[in-house]
């Protein structure tokens, strides 16, 4: 099993992913570089947070064009793992590999707080080590986190499970028009989705920041061991295939 | 050799135009043997401005101590340095960007927090954290005007009437921009911004300070200084292109007062690029693991002129550079306009020769310029060639290290700063404390930071055990040691104005004692000195009387200075800022789990007083704190008496019992005295409140809860290690006075037997957590 954080100029959260995986959860982890045009050899991706191409035009806006995101949309359609966290779940958005578009946060400032999100669908290869409606504490970082799809693509969200993470009070319960509970004002208090075949996850709270108890909580490893579990699991499927 | 550009003939006229006295131009004509080209003495002007020769203050800065066991690199290179074990060393300087905040705030202070993270990654080390002090003008209406008898007379001139709405709205916009400038460079370019502090005062409505510290960590073989070796080694420009922004940045800007027309100097003010500094970061720090690298200088103040003169300067050699090589972003720009622009995010380097190759491979991986544009000499100048032609040429040495330096005139104010006054001549019998202590905890000075702290990225890099409101300092675990650094700002300008030097003494103690109360040693420290007009006598001795502060505290506390910034010449239309020393002060815990917090930790726990001695209760210089300013409208008296043997005995007692782990928390007893730092430990915990009775002193009971003075601690302990405690205090010569315990639901303060402040803690932390936001929410 080998993970791959992918490194774009700009990327300021590609080495806390690195250590989050590498040097907490213990698995193997590379980077690769923004204008590599392949990723074989890799089970999973991780679209990190940052800045990518100083933000210009848009947030993901350029960075959907470097070369490494053909490769990574290749994977993706091809059933691989690929986790966007933050400004990589904006890439995401761009690359058309998920569904939507970020605004503004409502209050027009970037915000960076201890949120609380509670996990909507466990059957997910990012959830499925957690309870359903469990609630998880990660923190948030973004000044473009306020999600927004039309009325037919929310529709379908619903209706297909692809809403992975909601934000919500610390008791879980989700109220979009509380600014505490929904901060960035997204629809439907929408943390984080999926795309339909659920191998594709963008979330706006930053996991890799949330696997030590020591900076605040630990509630972000349940992703990332999720992960490791859905791999190892197919990787027993492959073999017993 | 082609002759030397004259097109414009430089007079004595034109010289005094660029900020240089007659003797100094005089100077200039000896040097070279000649008179000046006008490009030539636009180079002079700015290498000999304030801003970059510290001509006013080297005389009196000599007198810091920047020695000891732990020092790497004092003061003199980009920033300084001291080893934290485990082969590992910590690079931190702090430096004021207040002007251009204050023409442009947004990219004032943006440009700020991109100019000393430079100064950081330019010595091999990675930026961990940064911390900003910023001083504003206020951005609510104030105090009301003291009720007492003698309290008119005795109102304080540099606190005038009630600011005009306008004036408030200013501020505030100043603010709001000052903190959307941090947290987009910050933000952008990936450090953590993990602390600081935020003062209001009217003196800095048209001066404000922003005052930005950086920390860096490297390993220490691994570090490089800024000293062009080899005679024959390539020059290397890397970066942003050039552009005709922030010509005369560190002359016009930095080293002048502001008047009605200084709008006008916008155009003098940098713009940043978080963005590229990112690369410029990633591709310097890949660049210096190659080994090719000689020697390298970020371009900051006076650009492309100060890094080669440095260079060449600290390395005994000269370089010559060819501007027509110089990357561009403007056409037809002159070697004038080249030599001192202050566009951002560029590097100077020396390569060794043969292996350029290696360092334009790392700079173009990053898509970033890195062209050969001189090469270094062995004849000691700074040649200057522009189409074909020298349009400068002037001994490297004389530049960097032959500045005007000053003894410039000093002397007291005639009177003291203000009266002394006493408690009785402003307090009032029968006071509401509870609601005064309501009211003190709403006031910008007192209030929840969050309003501003949330809007930067304080957790990015993965470091932060502490970070803003969380602790008395910052805390940063480094990944693959045990051990953790603890760093803090500090300055209390308003005490600095009542009496320079104690104030100054103050800043060092304040910043020691906070990091201590995370547990850590505080091992070494970086001033940011922001003063007024240095040519004014009174301006000059308050100066004075601030370092010879810093230099008997720094020395007490044993906390070298390593490095620093001035910043004179912090006045407009006349009127100088209060003298405003900003203390960033580093420490080291040995064992990262030990770090302490500020907040309570579990109802019933025992909550004690730690005190280091010296004076009794704050009565004496009440006039001079939070509240007396807060509420009663009185800046008056002398700060507290500071006793620094106690506040030694004070850090290494908190030092021991953190790392004893025989103590739950600890907050140093500052700014709104007992009363505030008792609340604090409250808010930020989950939800407790405290009841603490404290005794009887020989003072008013306003003065007893909201007295300030320094060497004084709140820590919690679970009842069962009360004896344990104590008695490590007492080996320490430290007071512990147990006085209450961590409770729920009301906060009471009792003094003399006598509920004197009480209320439902959620009450406070409402008045306290909501009133920044109310006043900025709509900036």
């Amino acid at each position: 099993m080998k993970f791959g954080v992918v490194q774009f100029p700009g990327s300021n959260c590609d080495d806390d992913a690195h250590h989050a995986i590498g040097a907490v959860i213990g698995q193997p982890v590379e980077f690769i570089w923004h204008q590599s045009e392949q990723v074989s050899g890799f089970d999973a991706i991780i679209l990190p947070g940052g800045f990518s191409y100083g933000d210009y035009l848009r947030t993901g806006a350029l960075a959907r064009f470097s070369p490494v995101m053909r490769a990574v949309d290749r994977f993706a359609r091809a059933g691989g793992l690929v986790l966007g966290i933050c400004n990589g779940f904006q890439i995401l958005l761009e690359a058309g590999l998920l569904p939507g578009a970020m605004m503004r946060n409502q209050g027009l400032r970037f915000l960076c707080r201890q949120v609380h999100v509670r996990v909507e669908n466990t059957d997910t290869p990012f959830t499925c080590r957690a309870r359903a409606g469990q609630v998880l504490q990660i923190p948030i970082a973004h000044m473009e986190g306020n999600y927004f799809c039309d009325a037919a693509t929310l529709s379908e969200l619903e209706r297909n499970g692809q809403i992975i993470f909601r934000y919500a009070t610390p008791e879980g319960r989700v109220d979009e028009r509380n600014r505490e509970a929904n901060p960035n004002g997204s629809l439907r208090a929408i943390a984080g989705i999926s795309n339909r075949e659920r191998n594709v996850v963008g979330l706006m709270p930053h996991p890799e920041r949330a696997v030590e108890l020591a900076l605040g909580s630990a509630d972000g490893l349940v992703i990332f061991r999720s992960m490791v579990e859905s791999l190892t699991r197919r990787g027993a499927e492959r073999v017993s295939a | 050799m082609a002759t030397i550009n004259t097109d414009i003939k430089v007079t004595p006229q034109i010289a005094a135009e660029h900020g240089l006295t007659a003797e100094e131009y005089a100077r200039i004509q000896k040097i070279l043997g000649r008179d000046p080209n006008f490009t030539e003495l636009g180079v002079f002007s700015v290498m000999w401005s304030e801003h970059c020769s510290y001509k006013s203050s080297r005389v009196h800065l000599k007198r810091l101590p920047t020695t000891g066991p732990r020092v790497v690199q004092g003061p003199g290179e980009n920033a300084g340095v001291v080893d934290i074990g485990d082969g590992l060393v910590a690079v931190f300087k702090i430096e004021s960007h207040n002007h251009p905040s204050f023409v442009e705030p947004f990219q004032g202070a943006a440009t700020g927090v991109g100019g000393i993270l430079r100064d950081i990654f330019t010595m091999g080390a990675r930026p961990i954290a940064v911390l900003d002090s910023l001083r504003f003008g206020p951005i609510t209406s104030g105090a009301k005007a003291p009720e007492s008898k003698a309290g008119q007379a005795a109102r304080l001139k540099p606190c005038p009437d009630e600011p005009a709405a306008e004036e408030l709205t200013r501020n505030r916009h100043i603010l709001d921009g000052v903190v959307r400038g941090i947290g987009f460079y910050g933000n952008c370019f990936g450090v953590p911004t993990v602390g600081g502090e935020v003062m209001f005062e009217p003196c800095y409505a048209n001066n404000p300070l922003v005052n930005a510290l950086a920390l860096g960590i490297a390993r220490r073989e691994e570090l490089f200084f800024a000293r062009a070796q080899g005679a024959g080694n390539p020059v290397i420009y890397a970066g942003a292109k050039t552009g005709r922004d922030g010509i005369h940045g560190a002359s016009l800007l930095a080293s002048a007062e502001f008047s009605e027309e200084s709008q006008q100097k916008r155009p003098n003010v940098q713009v940043g690029d978080p963005f590229m500094e990112k690369l410029l970061l990633e591709a310097c720090l890949e660049a210096m693991r190659t080994g090719a690298i000689v020697a390298i200088q970020d371009m900051g103040a006076a650009g492309l002129t100060s890094s080669s003169s440095e260079m060449a300067s600290r390395g005994g050699l000269g370089i010559e550079i060819d501007l027509t090589r110089v990357p561009q972003r403007e056409t037809a720009m002159t070697p004038y306009e080249m030599l001192l622009s202050e566009s951002q995010e560029r590097m100077l380097l020396v390569a060794e020769r043969g292996r350029e190759r290696e360092v334009f491979e790392v700079f173009h991986k990053w898509g970033l310029d890195a062209v050969e544009i001189g090469r270094v000499t062995g004849d000691g100048l700074l040649r200057v060639l522009h189409d074909g032609r020298v349009a400068a040429e002037i001994p490297a040495h004389a530049l960097a290290e032959e500045g005007p330096r000053y003894q410039r005139p000093m002397a007291a104010p005639k009177a003291s700063a203000t009266a002394p006054m006493r408690p009785e001549d402003f307090l009032r019998e029968g006071a509401d404390l509870t609601e005064n202590f309501r009211r003190l905890l709403a006031s910008p000075a007192i209030a929840s930071k969050y309003w501003i702290t949330e809007q930067y990225d304080s957790m990015v890099r993965t470091n932060t055990r502490r970070g803003p409101g969380a602790g008395d300092a910052a805390v940063l675990r480094l990944k693959g040691s045990k051990r953790a650094l603890a760093i803090k700002t500090d300055g209390n300008g308003r005490w600095g104005f009542l009496a320079p030097r104690a104030g100054a003494m103050h800043a060092v103690a304040e910043s020691a004692r906070n990091v201590a109360c995370t547990g850590a040693r505080p091992i070494a420290a970086t001033n940011c000195l922001n003063f007024g007009n240095p040519e004014k006598p009174e301006v000059m001795w308050q100066f004075s009387e601030a370092i010879d502060g810093i230099a008997e505290a720094c020395r007490a506390l044993e906390t070298p200075i390593t490095g620093g910034n001035v910043s004179f010449y912090n006045e407009t239309l006349g009127k100088p800022i209060y003298p405003t020393p900003v203390l960033g002060v580093l420490g080291l815990l040995e064992d990262a789990e030990c770090a302490l917090g500020s907040a309570f930790c579990h109802e019933g726990d025992a909550i004690v007083l730690l005190d280091g001695g010296g004076a009794s209760a704050g009565a004496e210089s009440f006039s001079s704190s939070e509240y007396a300013k807060a509420i009663h409208g009185v800046v008056a008296g002398a700060p507290p008496a500071i006793d620094l043997a106690a506040e030694k005995r004070l850090i290494d007692c908190l030092v021991q019992l953190a790392g004893e782990r025989a103590i739950l928390s600890a907050h140093d007893v500052s700014d709104g005295g007992m009363a505030v730092t008792l609340a604090e430990s409250c808010f930020d915990s989950e939800g407790f409140a405290a009841d603490v009775d404290l005794g009887a002193q020989d003072a008013p009971a306003e003065a007893a809860v909201f007295g300030e003075r320094g060497a004084r601690a709140v820590v919690s302990l679970s009842p069962a290690s009360l004896a344990r405690v104590g008695a490590i205090a007492a080996q320490y010569g430290v007071k512990a006075q147990p006085i209450g315990r961590v409770t729920r639901g009301e906060f009471r303060i009792q003094y003399r037997g006598v509920p004197v402040i009480r209320g439902m803690i959620d009450s406070f932390r409402q008045a306290w957590s909501e009133s920044l936001g109310k006043a900025l929410g709509s900036a």
